[in-house]
């Protein structure tokens, strides 16, 4: 998957809100990347625009979006739902509301294989027993026949992975597939996608704002806020050596166990996220930047790039954002 | 260490159960949702109560602010029965702050009516005296005296945990219930959440009740930790000895399934098995036994008692009283926890 300068606004009453802007990211085949900032940070509406399933109100730029060679921007509506499901498919958040309460678990999962046209009936509900077994459901023939009020949380969105792998699909999106489940559930399911993902070498996309899930299962870390990227680079990286002021920020505001004495004041970023329609200029951080200038709220900030895969959206220098993050430290 | 001064508040075998329908025609069934929690909670601490979703910890919760009634057992507070009080006697005392600002408050009341709507119900001061109260613990909570006339659709979600939080406190309250008060909230307002109540413990001298799943949260905030699984406490002590040495097979599992936001390491197995059981339908013996890596064949027949170890305490045959423990492994007290 490769993404370039993709933008999407979304035209609203108020005037134009610009969710996405000028996200870029490369995704290798087999790899993880972990898509993380707070809620209203343009995470959703990016997997969405990656998918082609953004609301008809929403418009989508970019200068490239390619999936495995071939052009989405330039592809037709029937194009890209030959490719949806299919070749790309999405795990969404809410397993209580992503599936059809009028349907058996059976022929929501069959739906996929049948939609495009890769097998009959009865294959399709051999390939979702293979798959209901391979997430760990038992009784998986009895399932098939279950609707989905009849099952817990967990082995909803179990469900949903297994639905998401019906077509075995190069690239999976999954949005959040673990916030709404407790944390034993949520250790099972990623190193079960986890597992999957390395049999069927399949890409990855987790968005999440768990900074504990991505440390653990990405291998790549975009962090977003304000619609943007302000930084990138490997999980280490991001963790060990933050350099954006709001990824500091970010990581301050956590307790790390046996790091963080009992009871002491916890970081925090003062102010709010500022609001994304209209005319938007200088950065998206500077109100709440601890380091910001003058020039943050003015100039349009440039992304820099270290090396490939490491960039930060920041006027500061190198040198002068580890700076900060020593002070940071030390505080 | 035992202390010496009483507690402030106390369990006593609580348990609650509700009836539930099995259907058309096929009668009615008790579900345990607590089943006999006994706690001892001191004045200035903080005791957080974790635990998968479905296992009693906001029954438990609702129990103590007197919303549900209880259908055994005491709970005293300052050496006082206040087993069925009604609410508003209860709610002097204990207050709550909820999980969600967005549903905990009311739509159509101002911030100024939601946070002086206790001290209006308990007829305290004059309008004029309410005002002042409500303006100042809202300078408290850190919010601008001008929301005083605004609605909670005004506010972001920060700024509403803090309407509920000042809410909490402006009858001040000796404990508060907090159920979850930062799940809803982004990384960035959640620890100014978790700093304003540790301010309001040190400068008013409250009591918590923390219910989280956030391990992280727990064990930065929390003083004493309480393990509870399918209506039971299974393990109960000061926070560090729960996180650093954890008895239980099933806090092990808990905090082994925590990640925590550094790099280069590995997803955790918790080979805890899939389903957390059906509450209708108990299992035998050690509620845990189904998917407790280390389950014994006693496990199955019998419920472990409480063992207590020094300041904490656990239930699971592992530590069992020596009568009850011919087929365990090891006895209570020096035990060697790598071997578990």
């Amino acid at each position: 998957m490769e993404v370039e300068n993709l933008q999407v606004d979304i035209a609203l009453a108020a005037g134009d809100l610009h969710a996405v802007r000028r996200v870029t990211f490369n995704l290798e085949k087999g790899k993880t990347l972990g898509l993380v900032g707070e809620s209203g940070c343009g995470k959703s509406i990016s997997a969405l625009a990656l998918m082609s399933l953004l609301p008809t109100r929403a418009r989508r730029q970019a200068s490239r979006l390619e999936f495995a060679g071939r052009d989405l921007l330039a592809m037709s509506e029937e194009k890209i739902m030959d490719i949806r499901g299919n070749r790309m498919s999405m795990i969404f958040q809410e397993p209580m509301t992503s599936l059809n309460p009028a349907y058996t678990i059976g022929d929501q999962l069959g739906e996929a294989l049948l939609c495009h046209g890769r097998g009959t009936r009865a294959e399709a509900l051999d390939r979702a027993i293979f798959l209901l077994e391979k997430v760990g459901i038992s009784a998986a023939v009895r399932r098939l026949k279950q609707y989905p009020h009849q099952l817990s949380g967990g082995l909803r969105q179990r469900v949903m992975i297994a639905m998401a792998l019906m077509c075995g699909p190069e690239m999976i999106i999954a949005d959040e597939p673990t916030t709404a489940l407790d944390v034993t559930i949520q250790a099972q399911i990623l190193l079960l996608l986890a597992q999957l993902q390395k049999e069927f070498q399949m890409a990855m996309v987790l968005i999440t704002h768990d900074l504990g899930v991505v440390s653990t299962v990405a291998d790549q870390v975009a962090v977003m806020y304000a619609g943007q990227i302000v930084e990138q680079g490997t999980t280490e990286q991001i963790f060990l050596d933050p350099l954006h002021p709001y990824t500091q920020g970010l990581l301050r505001c956590l307790p790390i166990p046996g790091k963080t004495p009992r009871g002491s004041h916890l970081g925090s970023i003062p102010g709010k996220v500022p609001s994304l329609i209209g005319h938007l200029e200088g950065c998206g951080f500077a109100n709440r930047c601890p380091h910001a200038h003058e020039i943050c709220t003015r100039d349009e900030i440039a992304l820099i790039k270290l090396q490939l895969g490491r960039s930060y959206r920041c006027v500061l220098s190198l040198e002068e954002c580890r700076q900060n993050a020593g002070q940071e430290l030390s505080r | 260490m035992s202390r010496l001064e009483s507690p402030i508040l106390e369990l006593q075998n609580i348990t609650r159960t509700f009836t539930v329908s099995r259907g058309f025609f096929r009668g009615k069934q008790p579900l345990y949702a607590v089943r006999g929690v006994s706690l001892k909670v001191h004045k200035g601490d903080v005791l957080g109560l974790v635990g998968e979703s479905g296992c009693g910890k906001s029954t438990l919760a609702m129990m103590l602010l007197g919303l549900l009634p209880v259908t055994s057992g005491h709970i005293w507070m300052d050496g006082k029965d206040i087993t069925g009080w009604n609410r508003k006697a209860i709610a002097r005392r204990i207050q709550p702050i909820f999980q969600d600002p967005y549903s905990s408050l009311n739509p159509r009341k101002t911030i100024g009516q939601i946070v002086s709507l206790p001290l209006r119900v308990h007829r305290i001061g004059k309008p004029a005296e309410c005002r002042a109260k409500t303006e100042e613990i809202l300078d408290l909570v850190g919010l601008p005296h001008r929301s005083y006339a605004s609605y909670p659709n005004q506010l972001s979600g920060g700024q509403r945990q803090r309407v509920a939080v000042a809410r909490a406190l402006v009858m001040k309250p000796e404990v508060v219930i907090c159920d979850e008060p930062t799940s809803s909230l982004d990384v960035s307002v959640q620890s100014q959440i978790l700093n304003l109540l540790l301010d309001f413990r040190k400068e008013l001298g409250l009591t918590y009740m923390l219910i989280s799943h956030n391990l992280a949260v727990v064990e930065h905030m929390a003083t004493r930790v309480a393990v509870m699984y399918l209506g039971r406490i299974l393990e109960e002590g000061e926070t560090d000895q729960i996180f650093q040495n954890p008895r239980h097979p099933y806090t092990k599992a808990l905090l082994a399934s925590v990640m925590i936001p550094q790099p280069g390491r590995k997803i955790p197995d918790t080979q805890l098995g899939l389903a957390f059981p059906n509450p209708l339908e108990l299992p035998s013996g050690c509620t845990f036994h189904p998917r407790c890596p280390r389950a014994m064949p006693l496990c199955n027949r019998e419920e472990p008692r409480p063992v207590i170890l020094d300041t904490s305490y656990v239930e699971c045959h592992l530590f069992g009283p020596p009568e009850v423990h011919a087929e365990g492994p090891m006895a209570g007290g020096a035990v060697s926890l790598e071997s578990l």
